[in-house]
Formats: C-alpha cells, structure tokens, sequence
C-alpha cells in the first residue's frame, strides 16, 4: 500500500513539473470539438445527433496522445528495473500507473466534456448520462491502453504501432459509451449500457494490470 | 550461509549464444569482479542474476535472498531531486526515507546538488545518488553493471570503501568494470566473459 502511495505522489509530482504532458490531452479535446462546430453548417441540427460520437472519440484520442508516454521514461531511465525488482507485487504498482494517469488525463476530460457537450447542443437530459459514461470509460482507456504500452515499452519506434493496438481493444467502450448518450437523447433508459461500461471497467482493472505487468518484465528480454 | 551458486547457466540475447555455459559460485564475503569484452554479456548475466532476465540455473542461497541492483542506468527521474528520487525508492521498497539524507552525505554528493533535478547535474552525481541506493538498506547480495562510471577519484573510494565493508561484513557482490577496481579491496576474484568459453 505504501508503495503504491509512494508511486502516486511520485507521478503527480512529475507532472507538476512537466506541465505539457498533461495539458495536452484537454487542449486537444477543447481543439476537436471546437473545429467540429465551426466546420459545421451554423445551427445544423444534426450537430447534436453526432455531439455523442464526437466528444467520445474526441476523449478516447486524447487520452491516447498521452499513452506512449506511460512506462516508455521509466523504462529508458531505469526506473522500471527498479519496480520490477520491488519486493511488493508489480501489478499493485501497475495500477498505481494507470490510477495516476487517469487522474492526469481521464479526469480533466470527464469535466471538460459537460460545457462541451452543450456547447455542441446535445439536450440537457442526456449530460449527466455522457459523464457517466466518460467516468467509467475512461478509466477503461487507461487501463487497456497501458496494457499495449506496456507490450510495446521495449520497442524501439512505436509511434504507429500503440494507436492501431489499442483502438480495436477500446472499440467496446465507444460502442456502449455512445450508445448510452444516444439512448438518453431519445428519452430512454440508459442504463443498460452504462452497466456493460462499469462492466468493462471491473473486468479492465481486475485483470489487466496482472497481464500488463507480465508484459513489463518482458520488456527486458 | 549465503551464496549464489551458477550452473550450466547459457547467456543469449534474442537468439545469438553469447556464452553457452557458465559454472559458478560466489560465497559470502567475496566479491565477483566480471570483465570482459563489449558484447561478450556482462550485463546480460547481471540482468539474469537479477531476475530481470529469464534464467536457469541460477540459485540463491536461502531463495529469498534480498538484493540490490544498479544497473549501468541510474533509475532517477531526470525531473525529480535526487533526494525525491531516493524517497520514491524508499516508499517502493518499504524502507524507512529518514535514511536518504545521510546516505547521500555519505555519497559526498553537495547539499545544493541535492535538491537540483537530476537533469542538471553532472554524470558523477548521478552516479552517487544511484549508489546512495546501496546505503538505504541493508541488502546481502549486490549487483553492480558499472557502478564506476562518471565516478571521479573521490567517488571511486568511497565505493571501495563501501565494497570493503560490505565484503568484510559477510555481502556478496557481483560486479562489472572495465576500470581497475579501487585498491586493498579484500577477497576479489575475476572472470572474464569470452565469445564460446566453457
């Protein structure tokens, strides 16, 4: 427990000092969505009917600008070696990782996502429902993105490689988060789909930071 | 009794046999001095003796065997202080950070270069706060890919010192240099690693 603690504060406190690496994913979202509206016709309607789809999409790639960065400092400085020697289990300080980079990236898109969304003129009913749906998809992201950055921390050049493996992976989470606004703008039960998001959450962070550290300790083979 | 015993154990990386076997024991109060050519697996067979690396036929005596490892990258976050570096260590392997301070005294490493983020200090202060790894805990197995690299004169006898007292205290050390070793250092033993020895 003291060495997942020792982790966190450690990687916040990394991120106060590289501030780029955690303003970039918002910016980025605040960019998409903007460039979506005024790309549009002015008062088009169906603005409203893509908003679900765009402001998923627009988070879940975001998230993803931040991913390559998540083991690849600690493996090219040592520090991974050190974690994978710890006396503690690596998957609790795996999760830590992904815990951390929720807070720095998932987080600030779930609450920039509501004045956005109204912004793209999604109807008020169907807000609460979107950050929901963020706040459990998300941390899905962080999760099975970290997986495929843990696979690929050993390689050498993975700027292609980590976004075509982690889409197909996240494809679930868009399908039920979107699905889940959409249900909610025309006046029915969005539960269902929430359930299945919370669903993939448990199963996510269950199961994957154990898979994520075997592929760590691969890294050095 | 502690030891590290290596038997038939074959060094690769990826596919290519660096060497295909290796009998070895290191016992309690000695120290392993590993030389060898550029690519001949120094560092490969330290990673092994690790753990980093899948290996058979390596066995620590008792199993349990706590060890310290510096690898020839220092593990410090270029961000970070090394003092914050150190604490980090501390949280992660549950060792008490009040000692962090004092090792890094012991390191000779300055009270400004402490609190410098470690991207602004010089390759020998690197190298002394990595070491100061060495003084947070006490560990019976240590091993060292180059653990005198960057070190100036200072530096280096402070890590003989270190290695003596270790070695006379019973420690096992398992370490690469392709510098001579700090002098009067007790009970050294050298191999050197060539392409197909037995």
């Amino acid at each position: 427990m003291r060495a997942v603690q020792a982790l966190l504060s450690r990687e916040l406190r990394l991120a106060l000092r590289a501030k780029t690496d955690w303003l970039m994913p918002p910016f980025f979202l605040l960019v998409v969505v903007t460039l979506f509206g005024l790309g549009g016709k002015a008062h088009d309607p169906a603005l409203s009917v893509y908003a679900p789809a765009i402001l998923w999409v627009a988070s879940l790639l975001a998230a993803l600008l931040t991913l390559e960065r998540l083991f690849r400092p600690d493996y090219e400085d040592g520090t991974l070696e050190q974690l994978c020697l710890a006396p503690g289990p690596l998957y609790a300080l795996v999760l830590a990782k992904f815990i951390a980079h929720w807070l720095l990236t998932g987080l600030p898109l779930v609450m920039l996502a509501a004045p956005l969304a109204v912004g793209l003129g999604l109807s008020g009913t169907a807000v609460p429902t979107l950050v929901a749906g963020l706040a459990l998809g998300t941390p899905c992201l962080s999760a099975l993105g970290g997986f495929v950055a843990a696979l690929t921390v050993g390689l050498p050049r993975t700027g292609l490689l980590l976004p075509v493996l982690v889409l197909p992976l996240i494809v679930p989470v868009v399908i039920f988060g979107a699905g889940a606004v959409r249900a909610a703008q025309e006046g029915l039960d969005a539960q269902a789909p929430l359930y299945f998001l919370a669903a993939i959450l448990v199963l996510s962070l269950s199961l994957v930071p154990g898979v994520a550290s075997a592929a760590l300790r691969n890294a050095f083979d | 009794m502690t030891r590290l015993l290596i038997q038939a154990l074959c060094i690769r990386r990826g596919d290519r046999v660096l060497v295909p076997t290796l009998d070895l024991a290191v016992t309690s109060g000695e120290l392993l001095h590993v030389r060898g050519a550029n690519g001949s697996g120094k560092t490969t067979l330290l990673e092994m003796l690790a753990g980093l690396r899948p290996a058979e036929g390596i066995r620590r005596e008792p199993e349990d065997m706590p060890l310290h490892w510096i690898g020839h990258r220092n593990a410090l976050a270029s961000h970070l202080s090394p003092i914050e570096n150190l604490q980090f260590w501390c949280g992660v392997n549950g060792v008490d950070a009040a000692g962090v301070v004092p090792a890094l005294e012991r390191m000779r490493l300055p009270p400004a270069a402490r609190r410098r983020p470690v991207r602004m200090l010089s390759a020998g202060q690197k190298r002394r706060s990595a070491l100061a790894r060495l003084l947070l805990v006490q560990r019976p197995l240590w091993l060292l890919d180059e653990p005198l690299d960057g070190l100036d004169r200072d530096g280096i006898a402070i890590l003989g010192e270190l290695l003596s007292a270790h070695v006379r205290a019973g420690g096992l050390v398992v370490m690469t240099s392709h510098q001579a070793l700090p002098a009067n250092l007790p009970s050294v033993r050298e191999i050197e690693l060539a392409r197909g020895m037995m």
